[in-house]
């Protein structure tokens, strides 16, 4: 590992200064840290903000779960709030990585990552969630931008992220069998004002699948997307998965959630 | 005294273990060590033009950088083949030179090249990475099944081949097949394995500049077997100048067994350097450069008649051995594979042909059964395959082929000496509940899930020794253990044994065995192995040894240390030793009952005189001290047995396979410690399994290990596993006064067919390669139900 700068930013103003594109802020480190261990990733300053209160916590108010962005997955997962308002949300923590990572990864770690084999963001597009950041609010279609990549400028620190509660939900995943990342996520919402399907795992970035959505919107049953073609193009291939399977994975596993709804 | 053979005595190493004061290879710090960093070649095959150290050199806290060529000026000799074997043609084996460090070529991505010595291991790696090498890349040879038809990759060892091997009379088997109703053929590819063991490989050395002598702590199943490579083929230094310690060792399954690189260039260079060098593998070197295990290509043929009769068997297999030849590496695939592929059965005629060939990847050596898995494999896949075209059940057409009558003599090289297969099969028939499957498989259909049953029935030849037999195959050395048994004159007994445990369980097990012998309380007994400066010798830990071998030494020297207790006790009792008996701990005189404890002859054998209260003169001719040794050699393997039975539950609609029931019934000959046997059962289903349902190592075409992390090799885990449903049956071995067997392998031996004739079964007989992984599985059902759709 190189040597670098190791700030702890006692508020999000300080982090934010402290920022260039040359650091990274650190929360539960569970990618970070290994990324720069094994040589893949070097940063001149590291600002850890752990520390900082206003970042950590859940919130359930009416129609909205508001999570802090340095919260842990075992505290989202372990959440009797979110166990009550959203049990896919609570369902998708648990199942991250194992009892280590879920005790130091972070929702905002997670998302800001943008992994394309990660959980939470195929829960963001599904729960039409909003990232507060400090500076501005950012719809989830438009936060995800590409692998490892999202609108957030380096100097920007998410603040809380905003599900809405839907009426029904389910996230189902197929993890890949070494590293249990989610070599499909398909993360089913309706609400009020339609349905979701947000899926992970399948391409270079999590997804909103209209026509699954689409088909659902007609009927909200897991023979309604029989007809739906999903090509198979544009989806990830590796020694796990080609994209033929992975294209018919999202069909199943659309359906499991569907019925697990 | 109740005999402690048979209990479950709860582990002496638990304790330490389980409140982490486990002492590993990395726990050892030495005042004033360096850090070693291992250069190595990113590409499978290259010639090395120059390696430019001189940037490094300057680099902040570096000791010394050394290269091949330090190796070759101070003549280092490399690693080596353990085995000679012949060609069918009767011509000796082909083996590369296997420098510690490579100086003109390099063969598999991971061979190392240069070291960094450093002050600490942050500067190693610095500097490792300005060290500058120039390579001129070649056509990496990774595929296997071209390995024989691309470019020599070692000078003179034309079509990569080490050897073709035959075992086993190819004329009567073709008679034979000529006789039969039907032939069976089966094409398998036996996936290759990373062994994985939890603690990744390390070495600590210390050259002692006055005395001279090198101490060298390492992660090896065999410390004195590495002591002996080391001086006599490294020329490192003499043997008595040369210490090597395996302290804890954290699982070897088979990749500890060699010697490696890093321990001759580090003892050499601590030499060198005259200081302390500390190296500990990183994971991604464990994956890279540990030895692998399996990788066979096989074409098989099982002669039949139509009523299930099996007339003979061809076995022809492409054995991959990597980039060299190492210790086990030649004769895995030929005399632990060839003469157990034709299983536990009745085989009127039979052969073995294994073509063994050198790629560019990591060394292949024994991991965990060591060709018997991939025997086994072999033939129980074919043997199920042949029930399902005859139409029979798969476990009548086993038990019509069992030997009912022992000592049996297996077809190609081994005389089996006990064994009762019949009576294995029937229990774990009856405690899988095979004749309720029916009901199970209909009740996941009605899931919309496919169930499927497997069975294997398996022999394994293990406790691998008897140095005639194994020195006649071609081993370079002869694989007896030895054993010291010493008493302190206060009483307590301290054990030295050969073998080495790194998670055998050997502390508890033989002092288990000690304690019956002696009649000593088993809190009296240590067993110390695992340095070449304490025990008198050994062969060390593999092949199920370690009992049948090891243990059987220590029942050597403790009866030696009772016979010479005997004539002790007489003098002091006044009788003669025909007129003792030695039980529960007490020379006896039959006529008066007058005794003496052992402890009370043990304080007598150092107290040898008459002074006031005790009177303990010697015998004459006998010597003070109470210590004895003894090197056991075995008459022949151990041939522990079995049939296991599992069940599947596969959803089509993903293809993922859930390992529903698995039931294992072995024999193991006399069970020491049904705990510990449990528990090396269980281990070796897992990675049995991994095999079947997980694991595979795979190179690109460029020779790039694809699998050389967590993320992407599949480990089999703990809820991945049933609950192991565990039975024994017991036919003594008649070979060694235990009458014990080995059991260390046998879960991984039978496992992975096991699994895969389950899945198979699931599929409607659909063949599938290993492992079954989600997508392979899934595209079977699919292809299934298309034909089932299309018979309908």
């Amino acid at each position: 590992m190189k040597t670098f700068n190791y700030h702890s930013a006692k508020d999000v103003k300080e982090a934010s200064k402290l920022a260039s594109s040359n650091s990274a802020f650190l929360a539960g480190g569970m990618t970070t840290i290994p990324s720069m261990k094994l040589g893949l990733a070097s940063y001149k300053d590291i600002i850890d903000i752990k520390r900082i209160k206003k970042l950590t916590g859940i919130k359930v108010s009416g129609k909205t779960v508001t999570i802090g962005a340095t919260t842990k997955h075992s505290e989202v997962a372990s959440s009797k709030d979110v166990k009550k308002a959203i049990p896919s949300l609570a369902a998708l923590a648990e199942g991250i990585g194992d009892p280590q990572v879920r005790n130091r990864g972070t929702i905002g770690g997670s998302i800001a990552n943008n992994d394309p084999a990660a959980d939470y963001p195929s829960a963001c597009i599904a729960l039409n969630a909003t990232i507060h950041t400090n500076n501005r609010s950012i719809d989830a279609e438009k936060f995800f931008r590409g692998m490892f990549e999202t609108c957030l400028k380096s100097t920007e620190v998410i603040e809380t992220i905003e599900f809405s509660i839907p009426e029904k939900s389910s996230y189902q995943k197929l993890p890949n069998p070494a590293s249990r990342y989610a070599i499909i996520g398909v993360y089913v919402a309706k609400h009020k004002t339609g349905i979701n399907v947000g899926v992970t795992g399948a391409k270079s970035c999590v997804y909103n699948d209209k026509d699954l959505a689409g088909a659902l919107t007609k009927n909200f049953s897991s023979s309604a997307i029989d007809s739906v073609k999903i090509s198979s193009s544009g989806m990830n291939s590796d020694i796990h998965a080609s994209s033929d399977y992975r294209a018919n994975m999202v069909k199943a596993f659309t359906k499991k959630a569907v019925d697990a709804c | 005294m109740a005999s402690l053979v048979g209990s479950r005595v709860e582990r002496k190493e638990d304790k330490r273990f389980l409140t982490g004061k486990g002492r590993y290879t990395s726990d050892i710090n030495i005042a004033n060590q360096t850090y070693a960093i291992f250069i190595r070649s990113p590409h499978a095959r290259a010639k090395i033009k120059k390696i430019d150290t001189s940037k490094a050199l300057k680099s902040s806290g570096v000791v010394d950088i050394l290269t091949g060529e330090h190796i070759a000026q101070d003549k280092i000799g490399g690693l080596i083949a353990g085995w000679a074997i012949r060609s069918e043609d009767g011509s000796e084996m082909k083996c590369p030179a296997n420098p510690p460090l490579a100086k003109d070529s390099v063969n598999f991505v991971g061979d190392p090249i240069a070291v960094v010595f450093a002050e600490t291991l942050d500067e190693a790696r610095a500097a490792a990475e300005l060290v500058k090498v120039d390579y001129k890349v070649l056509k990496a040879v990774s595929n296997l099944g071209e390995a024989m038809n691309s470019e020599a990759i070692h000078d003179g060892i034309d079509k990569n081949l080490c050897y073709d091997w035959l075992l086993g009379d190819r004329q009567k088997t073709n008679e034979a097949f000529d006789k039969a109703d039907k032939i069976i053929k089966l094409d398998i590819v036996n996936n290759r394995l990373i062994p994985n063991a939890m603690e990744p490989r390390a070495c600590v050395i210390d050259y002692n500049t006055a005395s001279e002598e090198i101490t060298c702590y390492t992660t090896s199943q065999n410390p004195h077997l590495s002591r002996l490579i080391m001086s006599a083929f490294g020329g490192v230094a003499p043997e008595n100048k040369l210490r090597v310690v395996a302290p804890d060792v954290g699982g070897g399954f088979g990749s500890k067994i060699n010697l490696y690189n890093e321990e001759i260039v580090c003892s050499w260079a601590s030499k060198k350097i005259e200081r302390p060098i500390k190296w500990v593998a990183e994971r991604t070197e464990s994956f890279l450069t540990d030895t692998h295990g399996r990788d066979h290509i096989t074409h098989a043929e099982l002669a039949v008649t139509n009523d299930g009769k099996f007339l003979g068997f061809k076995n022809e297999t492409i054995a991959n051995l990597g980039a060299y030849a190492r210790v086990f590496g030649t004769v895995t695939p030929t005399y632990l594979f060839g003469p157990c592929a034709t299983g536990v059965y009745i085989m009127p005629a039979a052969y073995s042909n294994v073509k063994a060939v050198y790629t560019n990847t990591a060394p292949v050596d024994a991991y965990r059964g060591a060709g018997r898995p991939e025997a086994t494999y072999t033939i129980e896949r074919i043997v199920d395959k042949a029930a399902m075209e005859l139409g029979m059940d798969p476990i009548e057409i086993r038990m019509k082929n069992f030997p009912t009558e022992f000592p049996f003599k297996q077809t190609l090289v081994h005389q089996i000496d006990s064994g009762d297969y019949v009576a294995g099969l029937n229990k774990a028939k009856e405690m899988a509940d095979y004749d309720g499957f029916a009901v199970r498989k209909k009740e996941s259909e009605s899931k919309g899930k496919l169930r499927g049953i497997g069975v294997t029935s398996y022999f394994e030849a293990c406790g691998i020794a008897p140095s005639p037999v194994v020195m006649m195959l071609g081993c370079g050395v002869g694989l007896w253990e030895s054993a010291e048994v010493r008493f302190n004159p206060t009483g307590q007994v301290t054990v030295y044994t050969g073998s080495h445990s790194h998670g055998q369980s050997h502390q508890t097990t033989f002092a288990q065995i000690a304690a019956d012998e002696l009649g000593v309380p088993i809190e009296n007994i240590d067993v110390v192995h695992g340095d070449t400066d304490k025990g008198t010798f050994g062969m060390g830990t593999y092949g199920s040894r370690s009992l049948t071998v090891g243990g059987i030494a220590i029942v050597n020297a403790c009866k030696k240390i009772v016979n010479k207790g005997k004539r002790i006790a007489a003098k002091m009792l006044e009788a003669s030793p025909d007129e003792i008996d030695f039980k529960n701990g007490e020379f006896v005189v039959a006529k008066s009952n007058k005794k003496k404890t052992i402890g009370e002859v043990a304080f007598a054998s150092y107290l040898p005189g008459v002074r006031d209260e005790v009177k303990s003169p010697l015998p004459e001719g006998d010597e003070p001290g109470l210590i004895e040794s003894s090197f056991f050699d075995p008459a022949n393997f151990s041939f522990p047995a079995g049939s296991h039975i599992c069940e599947v539950e596969i959803d089509p609609e993903t293809g993922h396979v859930k390992l529903d029931k698995y039931t294992a019934v072995d024999d193991f000959g006399t069970i020491v410690n049904p705990l510990i046997v449990e528990g090396q059962v269980h281990g070796g289903l897992a990675q049995g399994i991994g095999q079947a349902l997980y694991e595979n190592a795979q190179y690109d075409d460029s020779g790039q290990l694809i699998t050389a992390s967590y993320m992407d090799y599949t480990m089999p885990r703990a809820d991945d596993l049933p609950d192991f449903n565990l039975g024994f049956t017991c036919t003594k071995a008649t070979t060694n006064p235990l009458g014990v067997k080995g059991c260390g392998e046998a879960g991984t031996i039978a496992a992975t067919p096991t699994v895969m004739n389950a899945v198979i079964n699931a599929l409607g007989g659909k063949e599938i390669s290993l492992p079954a992984t989600a997508e392979k599985v899934w595209k079977a059902c699919k292809e299934m139900k298309k034909s089932n759709a299309k018979a309908a």
